[in-house]
């Protein structure tokens, strides 16, 4: 994934920073508290939300079992309505191509519309080096770019900044990038919009590249569907002479009406809207109207070694809603930088370790930054079970195991760090097919309860670093059970 | 093996054998049990219920008959006082027979930037979903290029109730053609990316207008 974040500490140093950031955590608890309440309120304008998620989960389930037959005809349909595909098995491959595509056409500037999939390969990186500067058109991914920053949520990069950095940001940097702020620019929100309208709009109206990424398409028609808010999509999807689409292969859909389940749940879910002010769809190119050449990169990048984890795979029905992060009481309060990946929170934390592999410290910590409190999996409208497989990677990280990367098989060993986890559970597992040991340590326990630290002294340090200890109860439950046989506890305190 | 072989090749020993095919499985295994609409309306209604999620979402709606809708638009224009207005290529001349403003004929108008001096843009719609307060735009002759109603400021929007007028976005995605480019447009431009707070008015038109016309 992008270079951006090589390097980064692993989750938990991370977060400790983030967390001492007063404003920083004003700021994502300000932003998600407002977009909690009013996707409850949007869903619950739909009595049958809890269908549409069904149906939403078994498209997805259903288009990943049989990817490879869609991508052969979403290939088809593309180029039949005059669109070129290309294939690439990972972020250089996507880069190479997508470079080599701006240079053909000579320009030397390139619009782009939000895309996860360009963040996630590093793209505007790559095209600098080959001299080609892209301008970012979305506001939160202009503040992130003129603020020289990274994102730090799926749907609003730019959530750790309030509108007084933001303001800060515009007044200084946009001058480098083209039309300066407008004098006096304040920090009021239509304000900051206008600026922004201002700033991008020469850009537009000279553009003749544009890069996009796509939230669906259709295999059986071709079709490719972008859902956005300012109109910036709009302009890079139809100014431009050439459009280049970098779509992960995840994306496709089989048919034109699995659109009418996501349209009705992606912008509920992720900006609490009926629907998004625009959404644009198109298939190939049109004669007279918007881009002449299509270009279609399908990249796959770690998401068919996804694929082949049947536990994990599930993380590929991700729309890229956010709702998930909105929610999450670690997000909130750690902020999506923490997470070292352009996926942050819930999502990112099964996403990116599997996406990226297992080879570095972050990707390694990010199945363990969640409570497991479930909220996740509840919001999701593909119902992704998160926690179901954050618990699944924790164990691979701690077990080791069977993996695929790159296409190929490998046995991954189990990490350091967490031999006394391990340790502990294999004494548990002991203990509990033993049952007179289990009475006998219980006990021991529960006689000596006075005695027992807040904190676990050795390898179990880090461990309650964390947590508050569970307090021992007098009698096992088991005891409790032999002395009363079930009747009422006469006498006893909890 | 090129990348496609490769990615193709890894899909397959992913997900391992199939028993059927793509095509059999998917009648199978997605359910349709969730709602073509959203709770029983009649017509009126219907139509009423998007006005309704229009206004909600910052568009400025205008009720009118075929009679009155030259004049309607004649006032609208005149109040927000642009010198042109484009016009897609077609436009029923009668809806503008009444307007001051000069009409200007996209192709006329070809680049970007000529676009740009263009005060507003007035025209017709392929369907409104009422729902979820959303009029679409399908390039027909009467709605002209995409960029003829992005680049402008102001876009005024005919919409026939209550033949053009679907209640929900099924109903919607059935009656559209996948085939021509589509643009759904829900109030007027918007951002939600300054502390996630909805803010109107960011690149698309500042000012929507839809008429709906009986």
């Amino acid at each position: 994934m992008s270079g951006t974040f090589v390097g980064m500490p692993a989750f938990p140093a991370a977060a400790r920073e983030a967390v001492g950031d007063a404003t920083l955590r004003a700021n994502l608890r300000h932003a998600t508290h407002t977009i909690r309440d009013k996707r409850a309120r949007a869903v619950a304008e739909l009595d049958d939300w809890a269908a549409l998620r069904e149906a939403g989960r078994r498209i997805k389930d259903h288009t990943l079992r049989h990817l490879d037959t869609y991508l052969v005809q979403l290939e088809e349909s593309v180029t039949a309505a005059g669109g070129t595909v290309h294939w690439a098995a990972d972020a250089d491959e996507a880069n190479a191509i997508v470079t080599e595509l701006v240079r053909a056409t000579g320009e030397r500037e390139v619009v782009k519309v939000k895309s996860m999939a360009t963040q996630e390969i590093g793209l505007n990186e790559a095209l600098e080096e080959a001299g080609i500067r892209a301008y970012e058109t979305d506001l939160a991914e202009l503040i992130v770019q003129l603020g020289k920053d990274r994102p730090s949520h799926i749907l609003v990069p730019a959530i750790h900044r309030n509108r007084g950095e933001i303001g800060a940001i515009f007044r200084r940097e946009m001058a480098g990038w083209g039309r300066p702020a407008p004098e006096g620019l304040t920090d009021s929100p239509a304000e900051l919009a206008e600026a922004a309208r201002l700033h991008l709009r020469e850009k537009f109206l000279r553009a003749k590249v544009g890069i996009s990424g796509a939230n669906f398409m259709v295999a059986e028609t071709g079709t490719l569907v972008v859902l956005e808010s300012e109109g910036n999509g709009r302009m890079c999807l139809t100014l431009p002479e050439t459009l280049i689409s970098v779509v992960g292969i995840e994306k496709v859909v089989p048919t034109w009406r699995d659109l009418e389940v996501f349209l009705q749940t992606l912008p509920r879910s992720s900006t609490a809207e009926r629907m998004n002010p625009y959404t644009s769809t198109w298939t190939g190119t049109t004669d007279g109207d918007g881009p002449k050449t299509f270009h279609l990169v399908l990249l796959d990048n770690g998401r068919t070694d996804t694929l082949a984890d049947e536990v994990g795979r599930q993380a590929l029905r991700c729309i890229r809603c956010s709702a998930c992060l909105n929610v999450c009481p670690v997000y909130e309060r750690a902020g999506g930088h923490a997470y070292g990946s352009v996926y942050p929170g819930p999502i990112g934390a099964i996403l990116s370790p599997q996406l990226r592999g297992m080879g570095s410290e972050i990707d390694r910590s990010l199945p363990f930054a969640s409570s497991l409190c479930g909220a996740c999996y509840e919001v999701c409208p593909v119902a992704i079970d998160i926690p179901e497989v954050l618990v699944h990677l924790r164990e691979r990280v701690a077990e080791g195991g069977e993996v695929v990367r790159n296409g190929a098989r490998i046995t991954v060993r189990p990490a350091k760090g967490h031999a006394a986890e391990r340790a502990a559970m294999r004494a548990a597992a002991w203990a509990f097919r033993r049952p007179g040991v289990l009475r006998t340590g219980q006990r021991l326990a529960s006689g000596t309860r006075r005695l027992h630290p807040r904190r676990l002294p050795g390898p179990g340090r880090a461990w309650s670093a964390s947590r508050e200890l569970p307090e021992v109860p007098r009698e096992s439950f088991r005891d409790w059970w032999q002395r009363t046989q079930g009747g009422p506890a006469e006498g006893s305190t909890k | 093996m090129s990348s496609r072989e490769r990615v193709l090749a890894r899909v397959q020993r992913a997900v391992g054998e199939r028993p059927e095919s793509a095509a059999e499985a998917y009648v199978r295994e997605v359910p349709r049990t969730y709602l073509v609409e959203h709770g029983a309306r009649t017509t009126a209604e219907t139509v009423d219920l998007l006005a309704e999620n229009l206004a909600d979402y910052r568009a400025l709606v205008h009720r009118t008959d075929e009679e009155e809708l030259p004049y309607l638009l004649m006032r609208l224009l005149a109040e927000a006082g642009p010198d042109t207005v484009l016009v897609p290529p077609g436009l029923p001349p009668e809806w503008l027979a009444a307007a001051d403003p000069v009409r200007l004929h996209d192709r006329a108008v070809s680049t970007p930037q000529e676009l740009d001096r263009v005060g507003a843009v007035v025209t017709g719609c392929a369907l409104a979903v009422a729902e979820t307060g959303t009029i679409v735009l399908d390039g027909s002759p009467d709605q002209g290029r995409r960029r003829i109603t992005l680049i402008p400021d102001h876009h005024i929007c005919v919409v026939r109730v209550p033949q053009q007028v679907v209640a929900s976005v099924p109903q919607a995605l059935s009656r559209l053609d996948p085939r021509r480019p589509l643009t759904w447009i829900s109030g007027p431009s918007a951002t939600s990316d300054i502390e996630l707070d909805r803010v109107e008015g960011v690149h698309g038109p500042r000012t929507l207008q839809v008429i709906l016309v009986e």
